[in-house]
């Protein structure tokens, strides 16, 4: 299609306007999300709870959770990304059920 | 029940104190009772583009320290009976506004008007926070250039998050108006263009103010556009914009490039 549209000469000319538009959607897209993520108390206690529970159970650091909002006009979504080390999640359930398979 | 209306913007010199005599005029020159309120403490000047300077006696802050009267502060207008202007502090802190002392005065101009226009200071600060608090509307004054844009999404945030309605669930309606638009620039491509401004912005368009001559000499003799030169280019997109207000459903008259056939034949359109 590129092929195509370069034929036709139908890709956007390089104006400044269309320098100025890509510039203002790319940062605009980043502070939206920043300003949502800016409910940071929120935040900060989802993250702390969660890490706490985390705490009981397996061994995670405290940088490898994440904690993400993206508020939407319609629905927010709320992205958690934990990462469990290998070694940390199979020593702690070997404590937990010493006499499971798990 | 009166309509509150904030007019605000985030950056500054984008036309918010012009916006608000002008849409204030063309409301009361429609028959309604209009107050135009400038919340610029310590910076005000809707008073000088409104050309009663010289009559300020009491202010916003005056009333709510109760130290005047609504009465005494309103100041009304010589050229349309129906406008009153409610000025700013020139001398005051602007911690003088306090939000209990804003909520007040809005409640009582309410039962007395009906439409009231904020004029907001520039910024995100308190100030702009106070003029925003009890919109009903807003009109997001936003020149097509990158960092009017900017800070326009960042006054959308806020009002979507921090006024009355936000906080009781509700929300404010809110209209985009483009001013200092210049159509041949835009057709050139050397300035956003109203639909680069709309999609970024994603708000319903209440109208484009073109860039004009008439929009300075207004403001030289302290006047409203729409009083001062109501038949002008600016004074019509407000004229047309204030039916939008009112609900009225009319296209908006997006400004096009005037050229001559002479333009059209020997200028080519650069980039």
């Amino acid at each position: 299609m590129s092929f195509l549209d370069s034929f036709f000469n139908k890709k956007r000319p390089a104006t400044s306007s269309n320098v100025a538009r890509d510039r203002l959607q790319i940062l605009l897209a980043h502070e939206r999300q920043a300003q949502a993520g800016g409910d940071s108390t929120l935040l900060r206690t989802l993250h702390a709870e969660i890490l706490e529970v985390l705490a009981r159970h397996v061994s995670v650091d405290e940088d490898n959770v994440r904690v993400k909002l993206d508020r939407g006009q319609k629905c927010s979504k709320l992205e958690i990304d934990i990462q469990v080390p290998q070694s940390g999640l199979r020593a702690q359930v070997s404590t937990v059920t010493p006499n499971d398979e798990l | 029940m009166a309509k509150i209306v904030v007019v605000t913007s985030g950056k500054g010199g984008v036309g918010k104190t012009t916006t608000t005599a002008a849409l204030g005029a063309a409301l009361a020159r429609s028959g309604q009772n209009v107050a135009v309120v400038d919340f610029d403490v310590g910076l005000r000047n809707l008073d000088l583009i409104m050309g009663v300077e010289r009559r300020v006696v009491f202010d916003l802050i005056n009333v709510i320290q109760g130290e005047a009267t609504l009465t005494q502060a309103l100041i009304r207008d010589k050229r349309c009976e129906t406008l009153s202007i409610l000025p700013a502090s020139q001398t005051r802190d602007k911690d003088a506004l306090t939000a209990d002392g804003v909520a007040r005065v809005m409640q009582e101009l309410q039962e007395r008007f009906d439409w009231i226009l904020c004029d907001s200071p520039a910024g995100i600060e308190r100030g702009a926070q106070l003029a925003m608090h009890h919109a009903d509307h807003a009109v997001i004054v936003t020149n097509p250039e990158v960092s009017s844009v900017r800070d326009s999404d960042r006054i959308i945030g806020m009002l979507d998050s921090q006024t009355a309605r936000a906080k009781q669930g509700e929300t404010v309606e809110k209209h985009l108006l483009v001013t200092r638009y210049d159509p041949s620039r835009a057709a050139r491509g050397e300035m956003l263009s109203v639909e680069d401004v709309v999609g970024i912005l994603s708000l319903p368009l209440l109208g484009v103010v073109p860039e004009s001559e008439d929009v300075l000499k207004a403001s030289n003799v302290g006047a409203p556009v729409t009083l001062a030169s109501p038949e002008s280019a600016p004074a019509a997109a407000y004229f047309e914009a204030v039916e939008r207000l009112k609900g009225k459903d009319i296209p908006v008259n997006i400004p096009t490039e005037k050229r001559g056939l002479f333009d059209r034949i020997f200028k080519k359109r650069g980039s």
